[in-house]
């Protein structure tokens, strides 16, 4: 038509990733244990849906909130009218001390240095149009979330260029990995503007190290760029390691009055440890005012409703509850992530070991027909149609071996995560008992790949031979 | 340090606008009825605060409305977690049905055509951006909301091109004004997308007539550019004549859908700013689906998604709140501008809107915008009123100002208009030593201002002066 923008035409929004393919399947033919028990399971969508049991108590004590009241007085009119964009104080202030908790208060944030945004993906892009032109590039780990192709690229015009991590040392971050991507980035004649990490990760679900860290703000001081810490599953750190914040790392090194401090920017949002991503609610958290400034005007293109900021800020002052609630929260990840690891373990399935977020990163790779990402495709469409489960590949998240899968296991009954599983089962052994071609390929795979996988793999195909007689 | 993007650090933000200063001066000392009597009353604020209460009968009424309630708590879960872009179905489905009514119900509207945003502020970016690439421009016609500057410009690289209108004729869009910015983007190299019109118009008040609207469509159509209708301020036509939207015209005369699309709000109609819930409304099936995955950016809140669609689905109560809102902002409407006048200050005749555009052009010292500025800072800092100028809004000519009228209880109402009342007696007054030892050419102009505003306010029963200042002056 040319009569439209070519933000329009082009492919940047990454709705053709395989990613958002998956879930359009899902839709289309979604299980239901009662309506449709035959239907895909969707395995592919990080939510949180265990701990909702916690917030309707809370709602059903706190009545006020909900005839839009506080001490008894209508406050209806005041909220409607409300679109100051920089936010209720109450409610910056109550979200601000949840983030303090899940750092167990070793670090303290300033009201002043919080911008609150229509979710995470208005935080990353606001952050991007803060920090970048068009045509610089920041620098993402990978496997990465996906839908940072878009939230980054499509309408700010900046580049990503990947950190390649391997599963040689389980994705960690490698000081020659940020400078080969820092080269390839000059290579290509992109300006980098910096580095935007998500501690915990999201696809692996494991938190950063302390080297990690300490790597990261090495290579930006070194580099003078900018550290985007999205930060946005931290209050799903269930088990030990525990959870670092970038804020921390600075505190510790006493760098927090520097100039590479200003450089360090937060994003957080209440849709994964809160699990309301209905409501949309993020946040910036900056320690460059000038940022703050800039992205506090950005943030009138998608403040937070009122009514929302308002409902939260008294549930997140209620500090019995934030910290019965995470704690809970915590457990309840904790089991899920092991009913699912151990039904994974059942099919002969391994994955990385993890100690965040809402899914696991699982271990796929023996199953593939050939070390190639067509035959991740292949099996990936096998697990959608056939298995009837969404997952989401990793070459959606731009992993750079094939065979890594993300499969969530917070957005559903147990019941139905059990059913998943024997799915997953039936389907592993039906294609490791009958197909020979595949057994032979997986024969000649053993002598090229590293120790552990082989043992893992080798370990996992005897107990199928062993379960198949 | 290394840099950050220039659109961080630049100006396209508009916030050093003067529309923004009288801002910070009412922020800086706020009128409060008791605690601040002489602080500065905001009428630069285009608020519809008139039917709270009536709403919030509703609110009251139905708990179920609140997810937090013991009666809404059981959607609580399956809308904390609905996140996806198409929005709530009952949230279109009402939007839609409401944005219908405000028309009369003389259109439909299909809620699969109905992309949420920010408000309007994230529906006119996001619009931008699928219309136009960096460096390409919109036609506006003057004056224009201030926000516009931002909202359309500041992130995505857009250039806006005005269409003058003047005040000899009411500031009507005529198709000479079209033409005339079009040629001159075409000077000045830029590759112009569309225009965007404010149907009703803020800051003017009036709506667009049939005749005007259909020589819009003939020119986008000629021109193969977009239309962007601004109807934000729809249900506010509060008189005659009745509101004509872009929608309907289309189903009266030959048009390119596709290059039709109206970006709607509640924030106006409904008093709601604080909620969000901005609306793009698209006739063209790739703008929907593009804005649809921009929306990503902005979306509403599921919680304010379940209370508005309570609420607009409540047929009885949509159709008395239209009503109602109509009937108490005529009632202010028509004594503001009757009380304005019996100080001698004209507005422009407007029939829609939440403020007037207000005429003081025979209070400027000179004829420009220094004069305008000289008097806007005298409206704040000494009559205590934060008013908006002109030259905010582009106006090509000074000496109008845009004054909000429904943000406000009548106690406050009354304060405003008692200090206008004293101001405009104080300044005829103050006009008279000053202006004898001007040079004669400026007696004249002198003379006839002084017959404008003398009559009128000296003979009124509530002036204070027992005679006409203009004999004192003399002696």
């Amino acid at each position: 038509m040319g009569l439209l923008s070519r933000k329009v035409t082009c492919n940047s929004h990454g709705q053709d990733s395989s990613y958002f393919l998956g879930w359009l399947e899902y839709e289309k033919n979604p299980y239901d244990e009662v309506k449709n028990p035959r239907g895909i399971i969707q395995m592919g969508l990080a939510e949180n849906q265990l701990s909702f049991d916690l917030l309707e108590s809370w709602l059903d004590k706190n009545p006020d909130v909900a005839g839009f009241k506080r001490d008894g007085q209508s406050i209806f009119k005041e909220l409607a009218l409300f679109q100051d964009y920089h936010g209720f104080p109450a409610f910056k202030k109550a979200l601000l001390d949840f983030m303090a908790e899940i750092r167990g208060n070793k670090v303290t944030f300033d009201p002043n240095r919080i911008v609150l945004t229509a979710g995470a993906t208005s935080a990353n892009e606001t952050l991007m149009f803060c920090l970048a032109e068009q045509g610089d590039a920041f620098l993402l780990p990978t496997p990465y979330y996906p839908g940072f192709d878009r939230d980054l690229r499509w309408r700010t015009g900046v580049e990503i260029v990947p950190i390649k991590c391997t599963s040689s040392n389980r994705f960690k971050i490698t000081a020659s990995a940020l400078e080969d991507a820092y080269q390839r980035a000059q290579r290509k004649n992109l300006r980098v503007k910096g580095v935007l990490v998500t501690n915990p990760s999201n696809p692996l679900g494991t938190t950063m190290t302390r080297e990690e860290l300490d790597l990261l703000v090495n290579f930006i001081t070194d580099k003078e760029i900018h550290l985007i810490s999205d930060e946005i599953y931290s209050g799903t750190v269930f088990s030990s390691p525990a959870f670092v914040s970038i804020m921390e790392v600075f505190k510790d090194q006493n760098l927090e009055k520097t100039e590479i401090w200003e450089r360090v920017h937060i994003v957080y949002s209440l849709s994964k440890d809160l699990g309301l991503p209905g409501f949309r609610v993020g946040a910036i958290y900056s320690n460059d005012p000038i940022v703050v400034a800039a992205a506090t005007k950005m943030s009138s293109f998608g403040l937070v409703s009122s009514q929302t900021q308002y409902l939260l800020s008294a549930m997140l002052s209620d500090k019995k509850f934030t910290k019965e609630y995470i704690a809970k929260n915590h457990k309840r990840l904790r089991k899920r992530r092991s009913m699912l690891v151990a039904g994974l373990e059942k099919a002969g399935i391994d994955c990385l070991e993890s100690n965040a977020g809402l899914f696991c990163w699982v271990d796929m790779r023996h199953l593939l027909s050939s070390d190639t990402f067509e035959a991740e495709m292949e099996l990936w469409k096998r697990i959608v149609y056939d298995v009837k489960l969404n997952i989401s590949p990793g070459s959606s998240c731009h992993c750079t071996e094939p065979g890594w899968f993300r499969v969530c296991f917070a957005n559903m009954s147990e019941d139905t995560l059990k059913l998943a599983m024997q799915r997953l089962k039936s389907f592993v052994g039906s294609i490791t008992g009958n197909d020979r071609s595949h057994q032979e390929l997986k024969n000649s795979r053993r002598k090229f790949s590293s120790k552990w996988v082989f043992r893992l793999s080798f370990q996992s195909f005897h107990d199928r031979e062993q379960d198949e007689r | 340090m290394v840099a950050m993007s220039k659109i961080a650090t630049g100006n396209g933000h508009g916030e050093n606008s003067p529309y923004f200063d009288g801002w910070k001066a009412y922020e800086t000392n706020p009128f409060h009825p008791t605690d601040r009597p002489d602080g500065v009353i905001q009428m630069g604020l285009a608020e519809n605060q008139l039917c709270f209460n009536f709403i919030k009968k509703w609110v009251v009424k139905h708990p179920e409305a609140s997810l937090c309630s013991a009666q809404g708590v059981n959607k609580f879960k399956e809308t904390a977690l609905f996140q996806d872009y198409h929005g709530m179905p009952e949230f279109r489905q009402s939007v839609a049905k409401f944005m219908g009514k405000v028309r009369g119900d003389r259109v439909k509207f299909d809620p699969d055509r109905i992309v949420m945003s920010g408000g309007a502020t994230g529906a006119h970016e996001m619009v931008a951006f699928c219309l136009a690439d960096p460096g390409e421009a919109f036609l506006v016609p003057t004056p224009y909301y201030p926000g516009f500057d931002r909202d359309l410009r500041w992130r995505t690289g857009v250039e806006l091109v005005p269409v003058v209108c003047e005040s000899s004729n009411d500031f009507k869009i005529t198709t000479n004004a079209l033409e005339t910015a079009y040629e001159k983007a075409k000077e000045a190299n830029l590759r112009v997308k569309g225009l965007l019109i404010t149907n009703p118009s803020n800051p003017l008040g009036t709506i667009l007539d049939r005749e005007t609207l259909k020589g819009i469509i003939e020119f986008i159509n000629e021109k193969n550019i977009h239309l962007i209708g601004d109807e934000i301020y729809a249900a506010t036509v509060f008189m005659e004549p009745e509101f004509v939207s872009i929608s309907e015209i289309l189903e009266e005369v030959e048009c390119n859908r596709d290059l039709i699309h109206i970006v709607y709000s509640l924030s106006k109609d409904m008093g709601f700013p604080g909620f969000r819930v901005g609306i793009v409304y698209s006739y063209n099936d790739a703008v929907v689906s593009c804005a649809r995955k921009m929306s990503s950016f902005g979306l509403v809140s599921t919680q304010t998604q379940h209370l508005i669609a309570s609420m607009l689905s409540d047929d009885d109560f949509v159709d008395n709140f239209i009503m109602e809102s109509k009937e108490r902002l005529f009632r202010r409407h028509k004594y503001f501008t009757w009380s304005l006048s019996q100080v001698g200050i004209g507005s422009l005749k407007s029939n829609a809107g939440l403020f007037i555009w207000m005429d003081l052009r025979k209070l400027l010292k000179e004829k420009t915008f220094e004069a305008e500025m000289d008097l806007w800072q005298v409206i704040i800092n000494e009559v205590k009123l934060n008013v908006s100028p002109g030259s905010s809004f582009h106006c090509n000519e000074p000496g109008w100002f845009r004054v909000c009228f429904a943000n406000m209880d009548d106690q406050t109402m009354e304060v405003a208009l008692l200090r206008i009342r004293t101001f405009m007696l104080e300044h005829n007054k103050a006009m008279v030593p000053r202006k004898l030892c001007s040079r004669s050419s400026l007696k004249l102009s002198f003379s006839r201002r002084q017959d404008d505003f003398m009559s009128q306010s000296i003979m009124s029963p509530h002036s204070p002066l027992p005679q006409s200042p203009l004999v004192q002056a003399r002696t």
